[in-house]
């Protein structure tokens, strides 16, 4: 029997009064990988979550988490999920190590605190109340205290918002140390690269559906075609160069001596580009190649435009 | 990526006994460390109690000293202060900050948090209530009465105000609970039988008044401590009605977020 998945949503619907918040979505969640939920303010991220995590019943459609209901098997699944919310969640006097030790004192076999508290950087405001503490220093507190119970599952709402990079690269590295002991992870984030660096799967939703989902490369690749553009000598004779490369690639000069080539750009195609200069004793200087990112993709399918 | 081992899936509960334990803990250190929550539930009431004991400002009514009229009602204050005012406080803006929220979905169940928190309310009682009692027997303090009947009034008078503090946490904002319950406190320290006799109201609202929790407190406190009388039904009858109320509109009404 294949093994149930981590996150199983069917046809998830939810309203706020006349708004549709989540409208139909569809996405599953194999155990062990990590899954990025990008879309824009509003697209239904948090509403998702926060339904897989059994703070809202869906108005219809199925949400699974390992194959039971987050409402009504809520004491089951407690100790297998964890949740970093987007804001909050800790007493304003609380300090911070004093709240991480007893989040952990709920778990029956936690996370060495002490270890948390330096791999988070949050070793020089153990002592400080969490009012004090700074946005960032409070989001790596909430991250901390979703991972410490040793769940199978987490949650993490926009987990590096406001960070500064080192704190955001400490919590890239907590979470590629939570997939390689086996955790799976679902986050939401607006940080294309925090997606492109992190996730197995991403799934780009907007208007309360999911348009897009796949690996970051399968997203970069599904878009318009990938350029790579070196210069050499001009007036090569690029005919013999389309020959080697795939079918439905292009070749072209655009300027004397600057070149443009199209089509899929991986790394066969760059070794018959090379390859080629070589056998014309041209230097390829300025090779560059532009593929296109999941930024890219991103705006492409949820619009250019802002929205409020 | 690495597999570190740190954070190998081994998830689990706690036993729930050492969950509420710890949550108490928290809870308790929370209130005690709370400068807002000190004034209200150690400094007013040991002022209060330190001040119209040795300055006759207030008539207090009865033959005797100030003190045995005093002191039960300042530690019916006490209890007002903490299972009310503080309980409510300190709730609605742990509803606000989404603690309550994030408490949801750790594994200690919604009914551990509020027994945690009634353990946390209890344990600064025993506390004020040793401060005050010390307080009072130097001022030369003698009770009298059944302490069972204390303990009774003293527990009731604690259900009652904590489901009404539960309540205005549930469902007002922070900062209208925030003024709402300081200025219920307020009313009642004057009005509740504390440091004014409700001889002193006309015996209209003196009816009234005495439905109060906060008069049946005090009242019976005030009978049994002063006066040496038996088991006060009447108070604890109304405290327990208040008790059911409270607590049973906090319980349906209560928003945790």
């Amino acid at each position: 029997m294949r093994e149930e998945p981590a996150v199983d949503i069917v046809g998830l619907v939810k309203r706020y009064g006349p708004k549709t918040a989540v409208d139909g979505l569809d996405l599953s969640v194999d155990r062990g990988t990590v899954t990025a939920v990008l879309g824009p303010n509003g697209a239904g991220k948090t509403t998702t979550v926060e339904t897989c995590e059994g703070y809202r019943r869906p108005d219809a459609g199925t949400v699974r988490i390992f194959g039971l209901d987050p409402v009504a098997d809520a004491p089951a699944l407690r100790p297998r999920v964890g949740v970093m919310l987007q804001s909050g969640g800790v007493y304003s006097g609380a300090r911070a190590e004093e709240m991480l030790r007893h989040t952990a004192s709920l778990h029956a076999h936690p996370v060495d605190v002490g270890l948390l508290i330096e791999r988070l950087g949050l070793g020089s405001c153990g002592r400080t109340s969490y009012r004090r503490l700074s946005g960032g220093q409070q989001q790596r507190l909430a991250l901390a205290m979703a991972v410490v119970g040793r769940p199978e599952l987490v949650f993490l709402d926009e987990p590096t918002a406001g960070l500064d990079p080192q704190a955001r690269r400490a919590t890239w590295d907590l979470v590629r140390d939570l997939r390689g002991d086996g955790v799976t992870v679902v986050l939401t984030t607006h940080y294309m690269d925090e997606a492109e660096q992190l996730a197995d799967d991403v799934a780009i939703i907007d208007g309360g559906k999911v348009i897009a989902q796949g690996s970051p490369e399968e997203l970069c690749r599904g878009g318009a075609e990938n350029t790579l553009r070196f210069t050499g000598r001009p007036a090569l004779d690029l005919a013999s160069l389309l020959k080697a490369l795939p079918a439905d690639s292009t070749a072209a000069e655009l300027t004397p001596g600057s070149y443009r080539v199209t089509g899929k750009v991986n790394p066969q195609l760059l070794a018959t580009v090379t390859s080629w200069c070589a056998q014309n004793g041209v230097m390829p200087d300025r090779i560059s190649v532009e593929r296109h990112t999941l930024e890219d993709v991103f705006l492409e399918l949820t619009g250019k435009e802002l929205r409020a | 990526m690495t597999a570190t081992g740190t954070f190998l899936p081994k998830p689990g509960a706690a036993p729930l006994p050492r969950m509420i334990r710890a949550q108490a803990a928290l809870e308790t250190r929370m209130l005690l460390r709370n400068g807002e929550q000190l004034l209200l539930t150690v400094v007013i009431p040991s002022l209060l109690l330190v001040l119209f004991s040795t300055v006759d400002i207030v008539d207090t009514g009865a033959d005797g000293r100030a003190v045995d009229f005093l002191a039960p009602g300042v530690l019916a204050l006490a209890v007002l202060s903490t299972a009310f005012t503080g309980q409510a406080i300190a709730t609605g803006f742990e509803r606000r900050y989404g603690v309550l929220k994030r408490l949801a979905v750790s594994p200690l169940p919604r009914w551990g948090l509020m027994t945690a928190k009634t353990c946390a309310v209890l344990v600064t009682e025993v506390l004020q209530i040793a401060l005050l009692t010390a307080i009072a027997l130097a001022l030369g303090w003698s009770p009298h009465g059944d302490p069972l009947s204390v303990a009774l009034l003293l527990i009731l008078g604690t259900a009652a105000f904590s489901g009404l503090g539960l309540l205005m946490a549930g469902t007002l904002k922070a900062e209208a609970t925030l003024a709402a319950a300081n200025l219920v406190f307020l009313l009642l320290l004057v009005a509740g039988g504390v440091i004014v006799s409700l001889d002193k109201f006309p015996g209209g609202v003196r009816g009234v008044l005495e439905l109060l929790p906060i008069s049946a407190l005090s009242g019976g406190l005030r009978d049994v401590l002063q006066d040496g009388a038996g088991v006060p039904w009447r108070d604890l009858a109304i405290l327990a009605v208040w008790a059911v109320l409270g607590l049973g509109a906090a319980a349906r009404l209560f928003r945790w977020e």
